[in-house]
């Protein structure tokens, strides 16, 4: 029998039984669409992790006191260990790192900002000038404060726009007014154009900036910095400004080649690649429950076609006395099927691209589908229709003519 | 007689079942030949071996011992594909209960047949299914659905069915075992019209007043042939029809 025919008796059999048939592609249905959804929203909140990295600076270098790499065992760092950063370094990173264009040092305090009666607990960080660039920050209204305030120590800061919608509820202009942090009175000299939420839902606009030393002196009372930031020339150079620096602060620090770093160096590309092979895995584990679903749709297909096969034992029987052979009648219980599994899987792409639309509309999580994914819901629904359709068509292609056509 | 090809060739045809431990001997031997143009009935009581008999003259069954000659070719070294072939393109069956295809119009359950047969275009399957309708009297049914017909209706595109693929035989076995005496007749008139152009055909049944229709009767009995006599004086199931009392439709 040829093709047109078997697909022609598989499109009667299933519209013989439109209700049935719908019911087992369901699970097809389903599981088709989850794939798709689930790949979407798992590429897509990479895809915007990855917006959202270049757009904090590609080529942020962060160095940080204590090994990171030692720090993993759960072991606790002792205070010394975190206070082997010293101006030195920042200076020495300033004046040697040719592949690093600007750099920070950072320190910084947890406390209560307070303005008249209002009340706001943030953080207050501790920066050179070039840590707008760094950070790719901006001024909004007023001015960065200046180096001379930094040489000067002087107790002037730069508020984001949260911190202000907090303290100034009375519509107040921030600029001149004085607030006090931890009753150290500090002066406002500008506010930070607003940045909004990152990825990862923490709040931009919550911070206060102020000179280095200022945090250093009146308000830690320390030597040491927390941290430095730096900004290598270009996101291609990074590597190499980061080999640089931990070797001046190696230099500085006069450890020997035995030694391990007493600091750690993490620069934003590290930070995008970990970022995106934690969402990929993310999207790998979608991807399995869906295709979990998927097997239990295939599942459901083979029950039915046994069903199928049962009900229509006399009709198989009749088929074989008129000349049918085993295979003729494995092929048409194998595209019906095949049919009933592509049906689903067609239905199954409409639904996930429209979930996906809608998990965009409604819960605005960014989205991302591929073709890819596509492609291969597909082929894994043929293949569903094949594998388990198998067994069921086997079944009836070996039934004996003379039980088949006496079956009651 | 002698002039005449044999279409069939049974030689100490014997056929077992196993029933749990005990061995069911369905047939124990038959031997006889059935030439081209013959109408022959086979009776026998319930259980005297009919079906089986039939089954394996249709090839859906091989016996457990003895030869088999269809149209001068040995059925039984045959494998599953090949007596397959051989039911599709020599032989029509026709079943006590019609076996129509549910749902489906009289014209493609007649073209059922060359649906297997790739040598068949659809145009002429289309053809094929329009005469043979046409040859029992339903050619004004072609589009019906097998359940928008009556039984003897249905039974009329079930013989349509087996004369399809121009067998060499034509198989019967009780074909009018669910029908009413009048339709019945119908249905053996028209046997004996296709015997008269030329069909061979094998009729079984267990009504012994069926045998006076046909030119040959075959009695079994518990597995043997007890009776091969040629009947001489065939009676017209028309004219019995006609005698008939009418019925209003
Ligand atoms: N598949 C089978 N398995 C076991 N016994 C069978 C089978 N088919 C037929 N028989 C037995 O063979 C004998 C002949 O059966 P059958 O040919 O159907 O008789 P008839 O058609 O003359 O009524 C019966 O005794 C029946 O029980
Ligand atoms: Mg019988």
């Amino acid at each position: 029998m040829n093709a047109a025919n078997l697909l022609k008796i598989a499109l009667r059999a299933l519209n013989n039984n439109k209700l049935r048939g719908f019911l087992t592609m369901l699970g097809i249905i389903i599981g088709v669409g989850s794939v798709i959804t689930m790949l979407a929203i798992g590429q897509g909140s990479k895809r915007s992790i990855q917006a959202q990295i270049s757009e904090m600076g590609s080529n942020m270098i962060m160095i940080n006191p204590g090994n990171m790499d030692k720090r993993g065992g759960g072991v606790r760092q002792s205070a010394s260990s975190m206070q082997t950063i010293k101006l030195e370094d920042y200076k020495g990173i300033v004046e040697k790192a040719k592949h690093v264009s600007v750099a920070s040092p950072s320190v910084s305090s947890n406390g209560q900002f307070i303005y008249g009666a209002n009340n706001y607990p943030s953080s207050i960080y501790g920066v050179s000038t070039e840590y707008l660039e760094i950070r790719k920050l901006s001024i909004g209204e007023g001015d960065m404060f200046t180096d001379q305030d930094i040489r000067s120590s002087a107790k002037v800061c730069v508020v984001g726009k949260t911190v202000v919608d907090n303290l100034f509820t009375s519509g107040d202009d921030p600029i001149g007014k004085v607030v006090r942090f931890n009753k150290i009175p500090f002066r406002i000299v500008g506010v930070l154009a607003a940045k909004g939420y990152n990825s990862m839902g923490m709040d931009q606009d919550d911070i206060v900036l102020a000179p280095y030393t200022t945090i250093q002196k009146r308000v830690l009372a320390v030597t040491y910095l927390q941290g430095i930031y730096a900004s290598a020339v270009s996101e291609e150079m990074t590597t190499k400004a980061t080999e640089e620096i931990s070797e001046i602060m190696r230099a500085n620090h006069k450890l020997k080649d035995s030694e391990d770093d007493d600091f750690s160096i993490r620069s934003q590309e590290e930070l995008s690649s970990m970022m995106s092979s934690t969402t990929d895995l993310m999207t790998v584990l979608l991807a399995c429950i869906a295709g979990i679903s998927l097997v239990v749709g295939g599942i459901g297909i083979m029950n039915i076609m046994y069903v199928s096969v049962t009900e229509r034992t006399r009709e198989i029987g009749l088929r074989m006395s008129v000349g049918a052979r085993g295979r003729d009648i494995l092929s048409q219980f194998l595209i019906e099927a095949v049919l009933i599994s592509i049906t689903g899987g067609i239905i199954g792409v409409v639904l996930g691209v429209f979930c996906s639309f809608a998990v965009k509309l409604l819960l605005n999580w960014p989205i991302y589908i591929q073709l890819y994914s596509v492609v291969l819901s597909f082929a894994v629904c043929t293949v569903t229709g094949i594998f388990f359709g198998w067994y069921p068509a086997k079944k009836a292609s070996e039934l004996d003519p003379i039980e088949a056509i006496r079956y009651e | 007689m002698e002039t005449k090809k044999a279409i069939i060739e049974l030689r100490d045809i014997r056929r077992d079942f196993k029933v749990g431990e005990e061995e069911v001997h369905a047939l124990r031997g038959v031997t006889f030949s059935i030439f081209a143009g013959e109408f022959v009935t086979i009776m026998g009581t319930s259980g005297s071996g009919k079906s089986t008999l039939l089954n394996t003259l249709g090839c859906l069954d091989t016996p457990s011992f003895g030869d088999y000659f269809l149209d001068g070719v040995s059925v039984r070294t045959m494998n599953k594909n090949d007596r397959a072939i051989l039911r599709n393109r020599k032989i029509g069956f026709v079943f006590q209960s019609y076996n129509l295809l549910a749902k489906t119009t009289a014209i493609e359950n007649v073209e059922l047949p060359l649906m297997y047969n790739s040598s068949v275009s659809a145009l002429q399957r289309q053809n094929k299914a329009i005469e043979a309708l046409t040859a029992v009297g339903l050619a004004d049914r072609l589009n019906h659905k097998s359940n928008q017909m009556s039984g003897g209706q249905q039974q009329r595109v079930a013989i349509a069915r087996a004369l399809v693929n121009d067998p060499v035989i034509i198989l019967a076995d009780e074909a009018t075992g669910n029908l009413d005496s009048r339709t019945s007749y119908e249905i053996l008139v028209l046997f004996q019209e296709l015997h008269a152009k030329g069909r061979t055909i094998i009729f079984v049944t267990h009504n012994p007043e069926l045998s006076q229709f046909s030119s040959r009767n075959i009695v079994l009995k518990d597995g043997r042939v007890v009776e091969d006599t040629h009947n001489d004086a065939v009676k017209s199931a028309k004219e019995v029809l006609d005698s008939l009392p009418k019925v209003d439709n």
